[in-house]
């Protein structure tokens, strides 16, 4: 470096002149903006804003300058160092931004590739169904009550007010357990749940009770010896056939949207009476006739009625204080009217595919 | 049952311009469940032909045909005929070319056998008038007299609709056409004319009429199998003659066979009023008619052509022979016998018209599996007071024995029932005129209806019943719409709650749910080789399974479950995933016998817990079945068959969506492979289930693909495990210390024991311990393997020091040790 010198002139010292001062920016910028990668700006950044770079060196130079020109000479370089380092930046930053698009271009897959390793599980759509039965009672306050499927015939039968030799009792085709004296069956409907909810919880019961149960039918397109049905039950005073209506209505409305009628017909069932069938209007034709409901306009759905006295009795309920509603239908039968399943054989199978079409939900 | 309409006409105001439709909604309004319509579909010109020449033509295909001349009124057609009976001069039924018979099958002139046929002479089942083919219709055969060119489908009442309806139980009445005419009336406000009405002229009993005596000696359930019987005796009939043309035709219509005079008649009568009559030769019958139920050892051939031992709760028709001997006839109310079935060269009848108790009918025909009109009949209970005006209809002559009606009791009920069971406000004018309608006698009495029903209507017994009947004759469509409002429920239960938890876990583990029926065969225990003292082949047999060869109910879900695998394998799945979630059923032992309880009384809380302990355990089970591959193969790379790991896998998803831990360790249990079977235990230390790889052998028998994996686990004992609440956890914020061990075990030490010792050993301060790496080869040397395991330290307080870290870890290999676990020299 030189030492300071008095009678030193400035304009002599080259380096610092104007016309040297801005060549060396100059070529700073062209060079940074000749950089095509990160490697190339480095080795610009070096020769024109590192330690040996022309303005670097013109830097060094001020010191020595008498002090009149120094603030001259310091201020031209200063902007131009300032100007170079922030060329530099921008040229960073913009070949930087490059880089990185290139390296998340070079990773780029085919993000419509299969990506299923191991198949989706499902759950059976009655079981589905059921349990979303199960939740729209339970949000009006009733409960879900449970009962074994190898059942007492006093549960099945007596209790419910069918009589060991009225025709009803064979009209249920009923299994049997050997031997016969030990009284079981296999149920033949989710009624027996009724007896043994209002025995247990006493009065108001409101309950529901689906579950699986049997008959001696050969599996056929619209019959299986095994199926489900979901049974409800209300006792408490003051209950009538309107508030059976209302309960029903509010059901259908749940399970096949608000527009379908329901109408109750007068039938019989030895645990109810007055007793009725429960047609759903056939959501096909909406009532004016077609091929689904045999021209009826109506498809029958269950059978429900007023809890007749002798069950009352045999659960140890006043019938002359109390009153129920009682109603029940096949939640297969649900799911074919609801969803359009047309063959029972699929719903008893067990063939995956049937699962696995509904996955998660019904 | 079925109603013919122009019958119906006969009985009611029901003009004809109302459809069959109209009538079925009208029955259907009164709680007759529609069935369905019939009427034969024809259509086009059916004309009646006088055949004026048939000619004979044998075929090349050993078929004769005739060639005829046929006079149809306005001209003569060539028709080609290959029934046998045509022949000149006979009057037939002809479908001329645009007509169309049942099935869509439309006539037109066509080329036939070398000939133009220009129509068709036609049978009844090609009319849709019942089963005959045997050759064309005749038109003098049943005795109908008409000229060529007459209408034919009028003559035959072709376009005559019938009504079908589903009669409940309740409602045996309606097993006839008085029934139904009478339900109609009610529903459309109509009149109704009784075909036994009072006007039925009914001669009074003699004793010049065959010989009857009611002898039940055993009456079931303290009533008499017969209180009434009514015999009488018609000579000198032609019993194999046919029966009139229009009786056919509601007979046909009804949906059965006319056969001869005698069998048509008691069938027509039994329609009309709903009273069985049977029909014996009297000159068959030894002697008087004894009604009296079985002894032992009796036997009866009966019309079916069964041989039928005979039961001492049977009610039989007997004769008594002067020599004393009894003969069987009869099962009352059910079905007659051959040896006093009516032939044709029966000339002299004897007609019985009784009234059998149901009760009896109804055990007779279950017991020996007959279901007849007769018995439908009676099992639902026939009008008591019907007999004697029914064989009227059919016959003249008439024996009472006796006039045991049992009265109808009247029936007291708070006048404003109906309006608390229904939740309409029915005036008194409705209620007394519904009920009178169904043709009950009411009488008020204060607050009360004193009610005596009528004789057909045995149902009607108690307050309830009239209700009903209310009801319906006012309408259910009357009945308003409201929402009850229960009182504040519990939710679901726990159980519940967790079971659908389980379920969706599965699911979500990528297994899909399926429903099997129970239904096992006894081999299915071999299948699955069961140990012979093994408690699941104690299995629950069903009297009247559907297949007999699957008589007994699961003990195990996977007996079901891999038929369902198997199905699906059948229908090319290949890949299988599957759990089913149900009971199974598991009896003790031997049943023991249970006292049976009447009905409409509440049990005492000994008996109910007498019942209940009746009823076999019936615990919930989860099963799942994998097989083929678990990961696919695809872009990725190869596929993962499934193994062992994935059963215990699932059965850990499932057991985690509980919060329960399950205890692993391994077991020999039947059907699993025995070196690659989980015993699964609850933290108390209960079996919960199995799960691995099932035994090859088991694979073989059940044709199931290699390396099929099971697992089955006891739901309810999984539920029942499951913490009621979850306690909080604290978190340490402190680091953690890393120390990862490899040891060497002996082959025999299982892996769970190992990590379980490095726990003991590791104290509080241990916060986990993971093995991430298992090596079996030379540098361990043979029987022995590495166990490297990662143990993961940190304390709630503190950073831990160095040295408070290898104290863990000494501490924690000074404890594997004990169990034979020697860190692995490097």
């Amino acid at each position: 470096m030189s030492a300071p010198n008095s009678s030193y002139d400035p304009v002599e010292v080259a380096a610092l002149s104007e016309a040297s001062v801005a060549a060396a920016v100059e070529q700073a910028l062209a060079a940074f903006a000749a950089a095509t990668d990160l490697e190339a700006l480095k080795a610009a950044r070096l020769a024109h804003a590192g330690d040996r770079s022309a303005l670097a060196l013109a830097n060094r130079e001020i010191g020595a300058l008498p002090p009149a020109a120094k603030a001259e000479a310091g201020k031209r370089v200063g902007q131009a160092r300032a100007a170079v380092n922030r060329a530099l930046t921008e040229r960073q930053v913009e070949l930087e931004a490059g880089r990185d698009a290139l390296v998340l271009l070079e990773e780029t897959v085919d993000v419509t590739l299969p990506v299923d390793r191991v198949a989706p599980g499902a759950r059976h759509p009655l079981e589905t169904l059921t349990e979303r039965i199960g939740d729209l009672f339970v949000a009006m306050g009733w409960e879900v009550a449970e009962g074994p499927e190898v059942e007492a015939e006093w549960f099945n039968f007596d209790a419910l007010n069918f009589d060991p030799d009225h025709p009803a009792r064979q009209m249920q085709d009923t299994f049997f357990v050997d031997p016969p004296e030990a009284g079981l069956v296999l149920r033949t409907h989710t009624s027996p749940v009724q007896a043994r909810a209002l025995l247990e919880r006493g009065v108001p019961t409101y309950v529901i009770c689906p579950g699986k149960t049997f008959r001696t039918d050969d599996l056929d397109a619209t019959h299986t010896p095994v199926f489900h049905q979901v049974e409800g039950l209300a006792v408490d005073e003051g209950l009538t056939m309107a508030h059976l209506r209302g309960t029903l209505e509010h059901f259908a409305r749940a399970m096949f949207g608000a527009d379908l009628p329901i109408r109750l017909r007068p039938s019989f069932f030895p645990f109810t009476e007055p007793s009725a069938e429960m047609d759903l209007q056939c959501a096909v034709c909406r009532g004016g006739g077609c091929r689904t409901c045999g021209g009826t306009g109506w498809i029958e759905w269950g059978g429900c009625g007023m809890v007749a006295p002798n069950v009352l009795r045999a659960c140890g309920v006043d019938p002359d204080r109390y009153s129920g509603c009682a109603f029940g239908m096949g939640i297969e039968r649900t799911l074919m009217m609801r969803n359009g399943v047309t063959d029972m054989h699929d719903m008893v199978e067990g063939d995956v595919r049937f699962s696995a079409h509904y996955g998660m939900e019904v | 049952m079925r109603a013919p309409l122009r019958w119906l006409r006969e009985h009611t105001d029901l003009s004809a311009d109302v459809s069959a439709e109209q009538v079925a909604a009208a029955l259907v309004r009164v709680g007759l469940e529609e069935e369905g319509l019939h009427r034969a579909d024809v259509t086009g010109p059916i004309v009646v032909g006088q055949v004026l020449s048939a000619l004979p033509e044998p075929q090349k295909n050993g078929k004769t045909i005739s060639w005829c001349q046929v006079d149809v009124g306005t001209e003569v057609k060539g028709i080609v005929c290959g029934a046998p009976n045509v022949a000149a001069g006979h009057q037939v039924v002809v479908a001329l070319a645009g007509a169309v018979l049942p099935g869509g099958f439309e006539i037109a002139a066509r080329r036939t056998y070398g000939h133009v046929s220009d129509g068709m002479i036609c049978s009844a089942r090609e009319l849709g008038l019942g089963e005959d083919h045997e050759g064309i219709i005749v038109l003098a055969r049943p005795g109908l007299v008409a000229r060529p060119g007459d209408d034919a489908a009028e003559l035959l009442g072709l376009g005559e609709a019938t009504v079908e309806v589903n009669v409940t139980p309740d409602r045996g009445y309606c097993f006839s056409l008085r029934g139904i005419a009478r339900e109609y009336a009610l529903s459309t406000g109509g009149s109704f004319t009784d075909p036994v009405g009072p006007d039925l002229a009914v001669p009074a009993p003699d004793d010049a009429g065959h010989p009857v005596r009611l002898a039940d000696e055993a009456p079931v359930r303290g009533r008499q199998g017969c209180d009434r019987y009514v015999a009488r005796s018609v000579r000198g009939v032609d019993a194999s003659a046919t029966s009139p043309y229009w009786m056919q035709r509601v007979l046909q219509q009804c949906g059965m066979r006319p056969i001869s005079l005698a069998v048509d008649v008691t069938n027509y009568v039994m329609l009309a009023t709903g009273q069985p009559l049977h029909a014996f030769d009297l000159d068959r019958l030894a002697g008087p008619v004894v009604v009296r139920r079985a002894r032992d050892g009796e036997r009866l051939t009966t019309l079916d052509g069964v041989d039928r031992a005979l039961h001492a709760e049977d009610l039989l028709i007997t004769d008594e022979a002067p020599d004393g001997t009894s003969r069987v006839l009869a099962i009352a109310g059910v079905m007659g016998g051959a040896s006093s079935e009516v032939t044709p060269a029966t000339t002299n009848l004897l007609v019985e018209s009784a009234h059998f108790d149901a009760v009896t009918v109804a055990r007779s025909a279950r017991r020996h599996k007959l279901s007849t009109e007769a018995g439908r009949r009676y099992e639902r209970g026939v009008d008591t007071d019907l007999a004697d005006r029914a064989a009227e209809l059919a016959v003249r002559l008439l024996v009472d024995v006796g006039d045991e009606r049992v009265a109808a009791q009247p029936i007291r009920m708070a006048a404003d029932l109906p309006a608390r069971l229904v939740g309409v406000d029915y005036t008194d004018a409705q209620v007394d005129d519904a009920l009178r309608a169904v043709g009950c006698d009411v009488v008020r009495d204060g607050a009360e209806l004193v009610v005596t029903a009528a004789s057909w209507r045995p149902d009607l017994v108690e307050g309830a019943d009239l209700v009903e009947e209310v009801a319906r004759v006012v309408g259910y469509d009357t009945i308003g719409s409201v929402l009850p409002v229960a009182p504040s429920g519990r939710g679901l239960t726990r159980g519940q709650h967790l079971r659908r938890s389980a379920a969706r876990a599965l699911a979500e583990h990528g297994l899909v749910e399926v429903l099997s029926y129970p239904f096992v065969a006894p081999s299915r225990h071999d299948d699955l080789g069961l140990p012979v003292d093994d408690p699941r082949r104690t299995a629950l047999r069903l009297v009247n399974p559907i297949s007999d060869e699957q008589p007994l109910l699961r003990t195990s879900l996977l007996a079901t479950l891999v038929d369902v695998a198997r199905r699906n394998l059948s229908r090319g799945v290949r890949d299988l995933a599957l759990f089913e979630i149900g009971r199974v059923y598991r009896p003790a032992g031997d049943l023991a016998a249970v006292a049976a309880l009447p009905r409409a009384v509440r049990p005492s809380d000994a008996e109910l817990a007498a019942l209940e302990a009746g009823v076999p355990p019936q615990p919930r089970r989860v099963a799942v079945l994998l097989a083929g591959q678990r990961e696919r193969a695809g872009w990725w790379g190869p596929g993962r068959a499934v193994d062992w790991t994935d059963a215990v896998g699932a059965a850990q998803a499932l057991a985690q969506a509980l919060g329960v831990r399950l205890g692993v360790e391994a077991d020999d249990h039947a059907p699993w492979h025995p070196g690659r079977c989980a015993r699964l235990t609850l933290p108390d230390g209960t079996l919960a289930g199995h799960a691995g790889e099932l035994h090859p052998r088991v694979v073989a028998t059940l044709e199931l693909p290699a390396r099929t994996c099971v697992a089955e686990l006891d739901l309810d004992a999984l539920v029942a495990a499951a913490p009621a609440q979850v306690p909080a956890a604290s978190l340490s914020t402190h680091p953690v210390a890393l120390r990862d061990v490899a040891l060497v075990v002996d082959d025999a030490v299982p892996a769970v024991r190992v990590e379980a010792a490095l726990r003991d050993g590791g104290g509080p301060l241990l916060e986990s311990v993971r093995l991430f790496d298992e090596y079996v080869g030379e540098q361990v040397g043979a029987g022995r393997r590495s166990l490297a395991y990662r143990l993961t330290l940190r304390a709630d307080d503190r950073t831990l020091t160095g040295d408070e870290a290898e104290a863990v870890r000494e501490a924690a290999l000074a404890s594997a040790a004990e169990v034979g676990a020697v860190l692995r020299a490097t």
